[in-house]
């Protein structure tokens, strides 16, 4: 491709060297080429896409049906802390809606957005696989189970206020599992 | 003495990570005593849970609920022989009982073994089928065997294996896949990742047996990136049976050769259907096309393909081990062997239960699972997740068996198990089922696309008030039309829920629709709050949780809600703690 104006590369594409040297030339391996990227830049950029379409040998817009199709892609940059709320049965038969609408109130964003100061990212999910510890959501991978809509204010109030006193603390943060 | 740390992803969401790290820091440069990890046992109520092992293998106590706290106390209790002094944590004696109940089969390693390493899973007798398929069996005798054992699909559909694997064989190809379905996709099961993170040894020896069996040439795990600790206990499993020559070229010098790769997942719930699975490992959108052919004749790479569930593959080894009799022993007339179970919702002991075909389901749900819930009064059990149904609480002697449970409008599934008691609005677990479906269809087929699109229409105004007379026929006529328009899985079996809560649970739909009430108080727009005056104690707390300022009242004087200005939060219920706020 020799469009770089049109589509403004911005992204350091050679942070895919690897991934694109182990994968690319097939396009049986444009998923998992798409994990990489999405491993690394945190979402699939526009240009990014591009270069993987171009990588595997499919056009651009096929690579973005399969970007569009799978619910694990995103195309927006997400905030420090993925929340990932879980939307399994038995979460749902054990309250996750007062859960999800909690956390949706108390940062004032919807599933799926990020907040102004790009603290939080909420996402629905299908299940996460504890289902025991029901309701459950993730932040930043780890699990926080039994939630109660005060238990997951207070953990997502000691996320902000670790970050107010520390803006250098990692993005493994989060209060320790109900 | 050994203690072993169950390390599977619920017990590390309840927090064994912490407790392994704290036992560790407990320990002195002179304690003999060992500390290991072990898979998911699956009493994922009772997580973490730790074990204490004797040096000869025996366990000498089971500690439940363990906290970092307890971490010094055990080191001490181990260090010294006397267990009395964590004698709190042991596991109580009807608690035993969620495990002595069952017969474990696929998961007769799970939470007993390392499941990252291959020395623990060859000391309990692992790989020693493979060895005796590659040096003394042929692939028909191996395919006979698994005939006789009359296993079928784990996965749901309960196709029998042996048909699938004999197809296989039969179609000519240059190169031949056999693939394993790890893409465990109905919310609220997860038999399948307990088995892959705590004994991925199993799964691969059951797979290379089939590998074998169909003369495959690669093998393939589809396994959802949701999974990340089954996706890494796979690889570590991979490596190590590549190193013993267990898997690659010339496999324990047979000449049979066969390498495998993790494919993942990136979530979509139609990839569980196999042409689905096919298209995503291809790198394509996971969208199921017509069978014939069927993967057997025109798989993954246009070349002959076999595809097996996690659970099925789980049960291939013990099966040439024991003989298929033996596994045909156990079972029904029309369903052999054994089903694990991921028995959750309003459940009292949840977890990981595996039992023979044959048993009942309130032998699951009452014998093992303990009943409901803070003494709750069982409803529905919903089995098959959003391609099966709910079945009541007054079919619970109904067996686990393939027809049996088909008879009830639900399936046997993959293997969640859902329990449900008054609180839950049947319309409302429809609807939820629902919303899945309609935004997990791929938008192939025209009438599962928008079918349920407008069966979730219906249902969302039912349970917001404003369901119309003729909305429950108007649900039945497009539950036969998505049913049997639907290309896959998927669409066919979409209006499972529907057509099981309508069946069992018709009072509660005619309930919303005339009266607008929700018999369950679940549906937040057909709720009312009030206060009892005679429990109010006049404390304020919900007047000053309410964010709209509808309760009103003095201090120490009974409050009231203002019904307008509600918004049915529930925010005043869940504060009280009184029981003042009646909800109806």
């Amino acid at each position: 491709m020799d469009d770089e104006t049109t589509f403004g590369w911005k992204s350091d594409l050679s942070l895919l060297d690897q991934a694109v040297s182990e994968y690319g030339g097939n396009p049986n391996n444009l998923i998992t080429l798409l994990q990489a990227a999405q491993d690394i830049y945190g979402y699939l950029p526009k240009d990014v896409l591009y270069y993987l379409a171009d990588q595997v040998g499919v056009s651009p817009a096929d690579a973005m049906g399969v970007a569009t199709f799978y619910s694990q892609f995103r195309l927006q940059p997400i905030g420090k802390y993925l929340i990932m709320s879980c939307q399994g049965t038995a979460c749902h038969v054990n309250g996750s809606q007062v859960i999800s609408r909690t956390i949706q109130e108390h940062l004032g964003i919807e599933s799926g957005q990020t907040t102004e100061d790009g603290l939080f990212t909420l996402e629905d999910v299908a299940c996460l696989g504890c289902c025991s510890l029901a309701p459950v959501i993730t932040i930043n991978g780890e699990a926080h189970g039994n939630l109660t809509p005060s238990a997951v204010i207070r953990i997502l109030d000691d996320i902000r206020a670790a970050e107010a006193a520390a803006p250098a603390v990692t993005t493994e943060g989060g209060a320790p599992c109900a | 003495m050994r203690v072993k740390i169950g390390e599977g992803s619920c017990g590390i969401a309840a927090g064994a990570g912490k407790v392994h790290a704290a036992l560790q820091a407990a320990m002195t440069s002179e304690d003999t005593f060992t500390l290991g990890i072990v898979g998911c046992i699956g009493m994922c109520y009772l997580e973490p849970i730790v074990d204490i092992y004797a040096d000869d293998d025996t366990l000498k106590a089971r500690l439940v609920h363990v906290t970092p706290e307890d971490a010094p106390a055990i080191a001490q209790a181990v260090r010294t022989g006397n267990l009395e002094g964590v004698q709190d944590l042991c596991i109580q004696s009807d608690d035993q009982e969620f495990l002595t109940k069952q017969t474990r089969i696929a998961l007769r390693h799970c939470g007993l073994i390392d499941p990252t390493s291959l020395e623990a899973y060859q000391q309990a007798g692992g790989y020693r089928a493979l060895r005796h398929v590659l040096g003394k069996m042929t692939p028909e005798q191996v395919i006979e065997e698994v005939k006789t054992s009359g296993l079928a699909g784990r996965g749901g559909a309960g196709f029998p294996t042996w048909f699938k694997w004999n197809a296989a064989r039969n179609n000519p190809g240059e190169n031949k896949y056999l693939v394993c379905n790890a893409d465990e996709g109905d919310p609220g099961a997860f038999m399948d990742r307990a088995l892959l993170e705590s004994d991925p040894h199993s799964v691969l020896e059951g797979m290379l047996i089939g590998a074998y069996a169909i003369g495959a040439t690669h093998m393939l795990v589809y396994v959802r990136a949701e999974y990340p600790l089954a996706i890494k206990h796979l690889q570590i499993a991979i490596e190590q049976a590549r190193e013993a020559n267990l898997l690659g070229e010339n496999i324990l010098g047979s000449g049979f050769s066969c390498d495998m790769t993790i494919k993942q997942g990136a979530g979509a719930f139609v990839c569980g259907e196999e042409t689905a699975l096919i298209a995503s490992m291809e790198g394509e959108r996971g969208m199921p096309r017509v069978k014939p052919p069927f993967p057997a004749e025109n798989g993954y790479l246009a070349s002959p393909s076999n595809i097996n569930n996690v659970e099925t593959y789980g049960n291939v080894t013990w099966i040439i081990n024991h003989g298929g009799e033996a596994y045909a022993a156990m079972g029904t007339e029309t369903s052999k062997g054994t089903k694990v179970f991921a028995l959750t919702g309003k459940i009292r002991r949840g977890g990981l239960v595996e039992i023979p075909m044959g048993a009942t389901l309130g032998d699951v749900i009452f014998g093992i699972g303990g009943g409901l819930k803070n003494d709750g009064q069982l409803k529905a059990v919903q089995m098959g997740g959003p391609s099966g149904g709910c079945v009541p609480a007054s079919l619970m002697d109904t067996v686990i068996d393939y027809k049996a449970l088909s008879a009830t409008g639900a399936i046997m599934g993959s293997g969640g198990m859902v329990v449900m008691d008054q609180s839950t609005c049947m319309v409302g677990m429809a609807k939820f089922f629902l919303d899945f479906t309609a935004s997990e269809s791929c938008g192939k087929c025209v009438p599962c696309r928008l079918g349920t699109q407008r069966m979730q229409e219906i249902l969302t105004r039912i349970v917001e008030g404003e369901g119309q007379e003729g909305d429950i026929e108007l649900l039945e006529e497009l539950c036969a039309m998505v049913g049997s328009a639907s290309l896959c899985g998927l669409g066919q079996t979409a209006p499972n829920p529907v057509l099981t809560t309508i069946r069992y649970f018709r009072e509660e739909y005619e309930e919303h629709i005339r009266n607008k009430k929700c018999p369950a108080h679940e549906c937040p727009a057909l709720r009312t709050y009030s206060i009892d005056p005679e429990k109010c104690t006049g404390c304020t707390l919900c007047s000053r949780k309410c964010a709209v300022g509808a309760i009103s009242g003095e201090k120490k004087q009974p409050h009231v809600i203002d019904a307008a200005a509600c918004i049915r939060c529930n925010q005043c219920a869940e504060a009280c703690r009184f029981g003042a706020v009646v909800v109806e």
